[in-house]
């Protein structure tokens, strides 16, 4: 292993000199804790190291390690379930290791070496393969089949052995391509995507199960989303409602920079969340990384990386995987403080020139693949990236840069949240430019004419917003019969359908189906009521405080016993 | 063998640099001896081969270059802990401020801490009866919270502050001891925490660590730091309950923007350091529970806004790492509301698992999402009300308006002295409820309407 020394410590960025093989991006241990650090410049005889621990203490004169390997992560079955922090370094083991503070130069591996798991092949000797074959399953939590795959670097074409069903670790060899040795985990450098064959057109909706987002701004499995809100706009509310109940068949949550005991909420409470589908624990499908945000900055940088090559490790079985990163701001963030500790020329607000270039090549990871192998398999990979504008002011360039690149807008809105209005996601501000991919799609597991009732209901508001100021000037009364039943109108579906309360059991989670008998419910009764209007009735007496209390009650019909709807009018 | 460098070649503000450091350290203290013999203490900011950058805690004033000595230490800054500082007061620097003798040590605790390994954090869930009904009501305060109180300038939050330390308790009637940490307060900010804690019996289970307006700039960044220390200390290794009070925040802020400017980095929003978010989390995020400890940390760290603008760096970086904020109004204050807590834009984060049934009462989280949401009502109705005149309103709209008006005048409002209980403040939270008709009241549960309502005819 090369050797080189020290010239220089400031805060998480260490300048070595000595180091003539080095290469960019390579992974060095730093000082004599050998704490663990990657090559981000080189220039000349100085390499400059950005590190993933403190750096207190260490000084000029002491040692710096190659590894000659890049920064990369371990898959393999053993991921699930798991709480890593930002390089992939087990938070379990590291307390078991340091304690309820985290030390520094721990080295702990990210998958279990001696676990034994029950691998079952789905191929044999002989067999022609290809990077991306499924050799065999292996069942990694009950209802979930993690599958084996040739590694995206294989060579060999030819399986010249394959192990037997039994039990097997992950160091344990259990299949051959010629020569080349294949175990049930490998790694991959998380700056590189990971091979497909195909990019596709999303043309599913990822369900949430929040009314606001599926009906109104739908995401797509495979599609791009990004939730900007100042602090105390329940950013965070969606982002963990989005991860309980949305279809994906796994979850990568990335806590970047967050709050440790927001983290701490999660690491307790998605163990005890069921699966709304399987009835197991929702952490049996959730990977979790968590770097909070007294966490080593530049591990933070890593963080997200970390998390979409696992992500991609999914989606390269076939599955369908939803990213959330939570804040890709601190992310942000990080690139800056590197950035400037680099002394390299600063773009807006500080911020490297190529904020933008990086944060565009990260969402560009997500989308509808088709997957190596030779059984063409679909994956998707949704990504919903959080930012935190300072201020609240969406003109700063981390919001930019990611509206730029994502298809999805949820504008959280704090003075929504300030009426307790939750998901306070704001329906003037917010798009979805997907509307037209998975229309078809919403028809078909909606019910019939689902766009035509979002369509009405959302006209219905925008309308409302404009009686608002005549109202604000003249008063409810200067409005004709019709324009006020609206504004009536338009106030059932902001409370009745638009707030959802995630922490009442019964309403957190709106199935589709549920979601068209309610929208559509609320439509009919305005459309009948605008004849009735015509004929001379007065609106109180279409909307009597009676259906009015029906209306309310919706929500609270059980995902079972839908025909109720029928019985409302 | 420690070094002594008689090479310091540039002094700028409160930084200097010394060359020809060899086996210098990152972050390690350094002790200056100016030509009279004085001892000044700094850190290092900056190793490199033959310089070292370091950052002096007191005045570099009078200082001659030529005549003084830089003595590396070899270890990161530290400070030396007892059962002993409880009923104590230190400057910024960890001495003792009050004349008293120096603490017998039993531990010496490096004042940078660790982060807490989130596998390790016990989620904060223990309701905090402050009995001030704006906090315990509807923002409430659990043990290992971090919620600051954004102020401004001549707004009572000291008097909120110290009225919390004199109240907090868990309900079975345990109490805290207390850390406060001042930063850059004014001589009579200070002796009214001091007096406040004396007279109410609070100072004996208390450390204060001082450093005020006129004392060195750089030691208000390692004060906080020096506070949260003897928190941890007393917190997970005497398993005590710790509140955190930290005041004030901006001239923490100010303090870093100081040194990172004199240091000439690339400065970030409003001329702060680029790190000031993670600078201010390595603060923060000093509080909480741990698994296995019976201690724990609440921190209640205030800060001023400058010109009350929320949007400034400071107070925004702050909300994006504490868990809520407890906003003080201008606007409120001036028609004579004591404690002038806007309760709209106030927000604690933790509040959802410490309320509720075997925490406070079955119906908070109703009745505290109702008074959020016709408090909000009310709020509009009265701007309209502005624009068309009382007269013009519905009748609905004139109960929305006399609810805003009395829950300010009832609820929010409270004495210096007043220690209500949660019972109480849920009590008058229903008197209010009740003023607006039933089928308004969409937040509470039909039970609990018929269980607590005042008026429960329709």
């Amino acid at each position: 292993m090369e050797k080189g020394k020290i010239k220089k410590v400031t805060g998480p960025l260490v300048v070595a000199e000595g180091l003539e093989d080095v290469k960019m991006y390579e992974v060095v241990k730093v000082g004599e804790d050998k704490i663990i650090g990657e090559v981000i410049r080189i220039q000349g005889e100085e390499v400059f190291i950005q590190v993933y621990e403190d750096t207190s203490g260490v000084g000029p004169g002491e040692p710096v390690f190659l590894t000659g390997q890049p920064l990369a992560v371990e898959l393999g079955p053993g991921l699930l379930s798991g709480i890593y922090d930002g390089i992939q370094r087990p938070l379990k083991s590291l307390m078991e290791k340091s304690g309820a503070f985290i030390g520094r130069g721990i080295e702990a591996r990210a998958l279990d070496p001696d676990k034994k798991w029950k691998f079952v092949p789905s191929k044999k000797e002989g067999d022609k393969i290809v990077p991306g074959d499924i050799l065999g399953t292996v069942e990694e939590t009950p209802n979930f089949l993690h599958k084996i795959m040739a590694p995206p670097y294989l060579k060999g074409e030819k399986l010249s052995f394959i192990a037997k069903a039994g039990n097997y670790t992950i160091e344990d060899v259990i299949a051959k391509a010629g020569e080349e040795e294949i175990k049930m985990s490998h790694k991959w450098p998380i700056r590189d995507p990971r091979p497909v064959k195909e990019k596709l057109i999303p043309s599913t909706a990822l369900i949430t199960g929040q009314r606001v987002i599926d009906t109104f701004f739908p995401v797509a499995k495979g599609g791009t989303g990004c939730v900007p809100g100042p602090f105390g706009s329940g950013k965070t509310v969606v982002q963990h409602q989005f991860a309980k109940w949305s279809d994906a068949d796994v979850i990568i949550f990335i806590g970047c920079g967050e709050r440790g005991n927001e983290m701490t909420d999660l690491l307790t409470e998605f163990p005890e969340i069921k699966d709304p589908k399987t009835g197991r624990p929702l952490m049996e499908r959730t990977v979790l990384i968590a770097n909070t945000s007294n966490m080593p900055v530049a591990a933070r940088e890593a963080s997200i990386y970390t998390g979409i090559t696992i992500a991609e490790y999914f989606r390269d079985m076939g599955y369908s995987v939803a990213l959330l990163a939570d804040s890709t701001s601190r992310w942000a963030e990080a690139l800056r403080e590197i950035s400037g500790r680099l002394e390299e020329m600063p773009g807006d607000e500080g911020y490297p020139a190529y904020l933008g270039s990086r944060t565009a090549a990260f969402y560009e990871r997500a989308g509808c693949f088709k997957c190596q192998g030779s059984d063409d398999r679909k994956g998707y990979l949704t990504v919903v990236g959080a930012v935190s504008p300072p201020g609240g002011d969406l003109s700063e360039p981390v919001t930019q840069n990611t509206l730029r690149v994502t298809k999805v807008f949820w504008a959280l809105d704090s003075s929504l949240a300030y009426k307790r209005h939750f998901p306070a996601i704001n329906w003037l501000n917010s798009y979805s430019l997907y509307d037209q991919n998975i229309g078809e799609f919403l028809e078909k597991e909606g019910g019939s004419g689902f766009n035509d009732y979002r369509a009405k209901a959302m006209g219905i508001l925008q309308k409302e917003s404009a009686l608002e100021e005549i109202v604000r000037l003249v008063g409810v009364d200067a409005l004709s019969l019709k324009d006020q039943f609206l504004l009536e109108i338009a106030k059932i579906i902001r409370e009745d359908f638009l707030h959802q309360n995630a922490f009442l059991d019964v309403d957190s989670f709106t199935s589709l189906k549920k979601q068209y008998f309610m929208i559509k419910t609320i439509i009919e009764i305005y459309e009948s009521g605008l004849k009735e209007i015509e004929q001379g009735k007065k609106i109180a007496d279409i909307l009597g405080r009676a259906l009015k209390e029906k209306v309310s009650k919706m929500k609270l019909v059980k995902e079972d016993n839908l025909e109720q709807f029928n019985l409302i009018k | 063998m420690l070094k002594i460098y008689k090479t310091i070649t540039e002094s700028a503000g409160p930084l200097l640099v010394v060359d020809g450091g060899e086996g210098v350290k990152y972050d390690e203290l350094v002790e200056i001896e100016t030509q009279d013999g004085s001892i000044k203490r700094g850190k290092v900011l900056e190793a490199a081969k033959n310089r070292a950058v370091v950052q002096v805690f007191e005045d570099t004033r009078g200082m001659n270059l030529k005549n003084s000595k830089a003595k590396f230490l070899g270890r990161t800054m530290k400070f030396g802990l007892s059962s002993d500082v409880l009923g104590r007061i230190f400057d910024g620097a960890g001495e003792p401020k009050d004349g008293g003798p120096e603490v017998i040590v039993e531990k010496y605790l490096d004042i940078n801490g660790s982060p807490i390994n989130p596998y390790a954090r016990e989620y904060p869930e223990d309701f905090i009866q402050t009995g001030v009904s704006t906090i315990d009501g509807l923002n409430t305060l659990v043990r290992g919270q971090k919620l600051p109180i954004f102020s401004g300038a001549g707004l009572p939050h000291s008097k909120l502050a110290s009225q919390i330390a004199r109240q907090a308790k868990v309900r079975g009637g345990e109490k805290f001891s207390i850390v406060f940490g001042a930063m850059g307060i004014t001589f009579e900010e200070a002796e009214f925490f001091i007096s406040e804690f004396r007279k109410t019996k609070v100072l004996s289970k208390s450390v204060l660590f001082i450093n005020l307006a006129d004392d060195p700039v750089i030691e208000r960044i390692t004060l906080p730091r020096i506070a949260l220390t003897a928190a941890e200390f007393l917190a997970f290794e005497k398993d005590m309950h710790v509140l955190v009070i930290l005041t004030d925040m901006t001239n923490y802020c100010e303090a870093l923007r100081e040194v990172s400017a004199s240091r000439k980095e690339v400065p970030g929003r409003r001329g702060y350091p680029g790190y000031l978010y993670t600078d201010l989390s390595t603060l923060y995020e000093r509080a909480g529970k741990i698994k296995n400890k019976k201690g724990s940390i609440t921190q209640i760290p205030i800060l001023t806004m400058p010109d009350d603008d929320i949007t400034h760096p400071i107070p925004d970086l702050s909300g994006y790492i504490t868990e809520g904020q407890i906003l003080l109004s201008r606007e409120i204050h001036n028609k004579g509301i004591y404690p002038p807590v806007d309760v709209l834009p106030s927000l604690s984060r933790l509040k959802d698992k410490g309320i509720g049934e075997g925490k406070t009462r079955e119906d908070h989280s109703g009745v505290l999402n109702q008074l959020f949401a016709f408090y909000a009502r009310g709020r509009e109705v009265r701007e309209l009300a502005l624009v068309l005149g009382e007269s013009a309103l519905t009748e609905v709209d004139r109960k929305y308006l006399k609810f805003a008006d009395e829950f300010e005048k009832r609820f929010v409002s409270q004495g210096y002295l007043e220690d209500r209980s949660i019972e109480e403040t849920l009590i008058l939270g229903w008197e209010l409820i009740s003023i607006l008709p039933k089928e308004e009241m969409k937040r509470v549960k039909e039970e609990h309407i018929a269980k607590y309502a005042k008026n429960k005819a329709d």
